[in-house]
């Protein structure tokens, strides 16, 4: 099942970018980084199951980052709100020239 | 070599995870496509159920399904998004297509890496894993290199949390509060 979980990993990664890059609510962005952060969770799995145990250790690091990212990141979101009163992407454009 | 009916477990519960994460890059509302993305993490625990990871399967359940995405929706339901100026978030046609263009490449990249030799030395006997979860439980054998091989991550780990707890409350507050508050800035 090596290579149909690789092949599932590679199309939920490929439908987080293309979720990234078309979507510009900063909510639904976020979402697409923890569906692309799991993609790879997966391959860890996979791969874990040919390899041994330690493949495991590491998604539990990657889940902490993705907590942690999910955290800072929407506070950000929340602060950019209370600001312009919106989290669409293409408006918050202060540092552009 | 697999039984028929896991292939077809891992089959159905891979093609629901792809549905589901198709209708969630294409939902309008923010609730709806936060809902189908819990679907295709209950999905992934049930896969990795199958991928002899209980303990992780129970983590993704507990951790992403029931902490992270609850946060998510509270954030969502705190800025009351849902109006209709905020729903249209869609890109236009020409980003669309190069978005869908630069996924096929990705895609075709890492299926191309599919058919890459794996390190025949490193690899395990098939049913390893399974064998060890039977004698020494589902926790044991993950918590094995957690607390040996990668020891320095893990209490890096700790401290990251807590720049990550300290870093949303101080981002997250309000902007009265900054004023106030004894060495704000």
């Amino acid at each position: 099942m090596l290579a149909e979980s690789i092949a599932l990993s590679a199309l939920l990664f490929v439908i987080g970018v293309v979720g990234v890059l078309t979507r510009r609510n900063a909510i639904i962005v976020f979402m697409c980084v923890e569906l692309m952060l799991n993609a790879v969770n997966l391959t860890f799995i996979a791969f874990g199951r040919v390899y041994g145990y330690g493949a495991q250790a590491i998604v539990i690091f990657v889940m902490t980052v993705a907590a942690a990212e999910a955290a800072v990141g929407l506070a950000i979101v929340i602060a950019i709100f209370r600001h312009r009163q919106t989290v669409d992407l293409d408006s918050i454009n202060l540092l552009k020239g | 070599m697999y039984p028929l009916f896991y292939s077809f477990c891992f089959y159905l519960f891979g093609l629901i995870a792809i549905a589901s994460a198709l209708a969630f890059v294409t939902r309008r509302s923010p609730v709806a496509a936060a809902l189908w993305l819990v679907n295709v993490l209950f999905c992934l625990a049930a896969l990795y159920v199958m991928l002899d990871a209980p303990f992780i399967a129970a983590v993704q359940v507990l951790v992403y399904a029931g902490a992270i995405m609850v946060v998510f929706l509270f954030v969502v339901m705190l800025l009351n998004l849902g109006l209709p100026g905020e729903l249209a978030d869609a890109r236009g046609l020409l980003a669309k297509i190069l978005a869908g263009l630069a996924g096929i490449v990705l895609l075709a990249k890492i299926m191309s890496s599919r058919t890459a030799v794996p390190i025949e030395s490193l690899m395990l006997r098939p049913d390893s894993l399974a064998t060890v979860a039977r004698i020494q439980g589902a926790v044991a054998p993950v918590a094995q290199p957690l607390f040996t091989e990668y020891l320095i991550a893990f209490e890096v780990t700790s401290i990251l949390l807590l720049v990550a707890a300290v870093g949303a409350v101080l981002i997250g507050r309000r902007r009265a509060a900054a004023v106030e508050g004894v060495g704000a800035g």
